[in-house]
């Protein structure tokens, strides 16, 4: 067993270095090294990862986030009278992912494990209703938020435990994208040991998905919780991204097949002043100027509580130019809002409910492409959704 | 803060936008007395004040050089020096849309505990030295950090000192009003081939990315001054293309489109192999949100030293030649580079210089 030379010169006990030679003295042998550690940058699916990152990030579209838990898909079947039950759960998600033309403005749609293995009525893979629209199927992966000991109340993600293989056997049943969501609250500081678990989680996910055959999204969300000004948002964003980057290089995920999901760059939901789309635009798209290597192929906004029209006309603001990136939208809540309230359960609003889904997802692909106008929105797609404390 | 915003803030963004403008680029004149003495003495001229300052008003008044440059790195000696009829070197340039750069580290020490590796000082009192360059007429900074490549290099304790030293010396010149060039280098010294350089350059950028956000630059008010992505010294080469593309994926997958401009260094490339680079840079198709253009030392002098020999007969002759390289490689930051330069004196003669002390 090597034993500590505490009058060695100081670099000998690292276990494979060569002894540090000093000025003038003699060199020693040196000690067999150990294999010198090059990343692999390029694992087997490295092509395909890449390819799918592209084609979700394709112009004019976006994607549809239904990826609630069981729990949470419970809440909005609660809003319209439903019992949470499998069926139901089957019947709602197979309205949204049978609707005609959905490809045209939808390019990747998450799912909750359920989700993934469950089939439409006659017996038609949910994961074969999207292919057939060119849409990616993506699973979400993590196991939710817990406290984080020693933080400031804060929650850290869980879900690293046997990722590998479930990536794996997602992959199998036709999934190609995957995703984390982490949160970062900033009235509770953020704590650094907050961020830095946050985007450490990140990139370990990230590492172990590519691995697998997913792209993964990334998702350190950024609350909207909290009476700061938007310049305290800027901060706290530059600051979490700089450390996911960070630690997604030092786990060598390949930048060109991931996806990003951030939080737009707005005031807390309880300041004082409300901003603008085009405020909220130069703030967001400073952050990502500052932080996102051109190498990341595109990213997927999070709506966070806005209205669907808020995050609809937020987006278009930020795609009034050329951006090095795809900037795009996945959403869950300002897609289906209005869809829940016009199908009410009933088999007979399928069709307007299909409807009101198209009316959603086609103002968000304007929206990509910078073309989108608010006119003739109704009142109720311009309600706000954020709830206070929201879990999610 | 997020970033500096200090009084410099507007100023700081328009210096480094207007340095990355395309067609232009740096000339990298800021060799110390003692390197310049070395190439001095190449051409067996004296290493005096006198000779030093001919060398650098041959090349600032060659006529029709400065419209290729939009800045050119001083040593401080040369920051206070004047053309023979009295115009300060300062002066030359701010006439012909030139802007004055400085070196302000003071060279490098060894790391205990490493191979040889190696930090930059000159941290101390650089606030000070930065508002008084500032007031001598300059608007940027530079700042070499050097790294190898080797068996266990580059460490990462020589990642982490150098990345934070770059960090330090760049928020210092911005609270001061000077534009820092970020210049991590990594030697071409080695027989590793071109995917180990990629690597380790695209490890290297991003701790300096995340040592310069930790330490709020502001990096609309920046310029990288990074190594290209070649294989070793000891290795065989390949083409230009192939430079082109591992590079310009290192800085695509590590540098954020705030950055305005990245200026190569030549290290060691002769004439025309750092032109051929630059300009399959700027052909290749692909995301660049920022100008790729050139920070040249040995690169852009090499020929024009070998011509003028010292002699005050030589200097038309020698500032053809400075002229040729300055206008192949203004065409070379815009991808039309047509190769026309390359019949010149020993353009392509390797400035490779192995371990080189700078």
């Amino acid at each position: 067993m090597a034993s500590l030379q505490l009058t060695a010169p100081s670099s000998q006990w690292i276990a494979g270095k060569a002894p540090f030679a000093w000025r003038n003295s003699p060199r020693t042998a040196a000690v067999p090294r150990r294999v010198a550690v090059r990343p692999i940058r390029a694992g087997s699916y490295t092509d395909e990862l890449v390819q799918t990152a592209k084609s979700i990030a394709s112009p004019g579209r976006g994607i549809l986030a239904i990826d609630e838990s069981n729990a949470t898909c419970g809440k909005r079947l609660a809003s319209i009278g439903l019992e949470n039950t499998e069926e139901n759960r089957q019947a709602y998600r197979q309205l949204l992912l049978t609707t005609p033309g959905l490809g045209a403005y939808i390019s990747g749609a998450i799912f909750f494990e359920e989700t993934l293995y469950q089939s439409t009525t006659d017996g038609k893979k949910f994961v074969d209703c999207l292919l057939q629209e060119k849409i990616m199927p993506g699973i979400k992966v993590d196991k939710g938020l817990v406290p984080l000991p020693g933080s400031n109340n804060e929650s850290w993600c869980q879900g690293l435990d046997g990722l590998a293989s479930r990536c794996a056997e997602y992959y199998k049943q036709g999934a190609r994208f995957a995703k984390w969501r982490t949160v970062v609250s900033i009235p509770s500081g953020p704590s650094a040991l907050a961020v830095k678990e946050a985007a450490w989680g990140l990139a370990r996910y990230a590492a172990i998905a590519q691995d697998n055959g997913l792209v993964p999204i990334v998702e350190p969300e950024i609350l909207l919780d909290g009476d700061h000004p938007i310049e305290r948002t800027l901060q706290v964003a530059e600051k979490v991204w700089a450390e996911v980057f960070f630690y997604l290089a030092e786990n060598n995920v390949v930048f060109e097949g991931i996806l990003l999901k951030p939080s737009m760059v707005t005031p807390g939901a309880e300041h004082k002043e409300r901003a603008s789309p085009e405020t909220i635009a130069r703030y967001t798209l400073k952050m990502l100027n500052r932080r996102v290597p051109p190498a990341v192929p595109g990213i997927m906004f999070l709506s966070g509580g806005q209205s669907e029209v808020e995050a609809t006309l937020n987006l278009n603001a930020m795609n009034q130019g050329p951006n090095p990136w795809h900037v795009s939208f996945s959403y869950a809540r300002a897609l289906q809002n209005s869809v829940l309230k016009t199908w009410q359960g009933r088999p007979e609003n399928i069709e307007a409910a299909q409807k009101a889904l198209l009316v959603r997802a086609k103002a968000n692909s304007l929206a990509q492409l910078g073309q989108y106008s608010a006119e003739g929105e109704t009142e109720g797609a311009k309600k706000g959704m954020f709830q206070k404390g929201y879990t999610y | 803060m997020s970033a500096y915003c200090g009084q410099y803030h507007d100023e700081l963004i328009a210096t480094a936008a207007y340095i990355g403008t395309p067609g232009k680029g740096i000339l990298a004149a800021d060799e110390s007395t003692g390197t310049i003495g070395k190439r001095l003495a190449s051409i067996n001229v004296e290493n005096v004040e006198e000779n030093r300052r001919a060398l650098r008003e041959l090349l600032f008044l060659t006529p029709g050089a400065l419209q290729y440059l939009s800045g050119v790195i001083f040593f401080e000696e040369t920051l206070y020096q004047k053309t023979a009829d009295g115009t300060p070197f300062v002066d030359v340039l701010k006439k012909g849309g030139v802007i004055p750069g400085i070196k302000v580290d003071k060279g490098t020490v060894e790391l205990a505990g490493t191979n040889g590796e190696t930090t930059t000082q000159g941290h101390d009192d650089l606030g000070k030295r930065c508002k008084k360059y500032y007031e001598a007429g300059a608007r940027f900074a530079k700042w070499r950090a050097v790294l190898n490549i080797g068996p266990n290099e580059p460490s990462q304790l020589s990642i982490d000192a150098n990345a934070n030293g770059l960090a330090r010396y760049a928020i210092i010149c911005q609270e001061n009003g000077l534009v820092p060039i970020v210049e991590p280098e990594i030697l071409v010294d080695g027989p590793h081939d071109i995917a180990k350089c990629a690597d380790v350059t695209e490890r290297v950028l991003a701790a300096c990315y995340k040592a310069l956000n930790d330490h709020h630059v502001l990096l609309e008010g920046t310029l990288l001054k990074p190594n290209m992505v070649t294989p070793g010294s000891e290795s065989a080469k390949v083409a230009p293309e192939v430079i082109a593309e591992y590079t310009v994926r290192a800085l695509q997958r590590t540098v954020p489109p705030a950055v305005p401009a990245i200026v190569f260094l030549s290290g060691g490339q002769s004439e025309e192999e750092a032109t051929l680079n630059l300009n399959a840079m700027n052909k290749l198709k692909g995301k660049k949100p920022w100008s790729l253009s050139f920070s040249f030392g040995r690169a852009l002098q090499k020929s024009t030293l070998k011509a003028w020999q010292g002699k005050a007969e030589n200097v038309e002759k020698a500032r053809i030649a400075f002229l040729a390289r300055c206008k192949a490689n203004s065409e070379a930051t815009l991808g039309v580079y047509k190769g026309d330069a390359a019949g010149g004196e020993g353009v392509s003669e390797s400035l490779h210089v192995k371990d080189y002390k700078y």
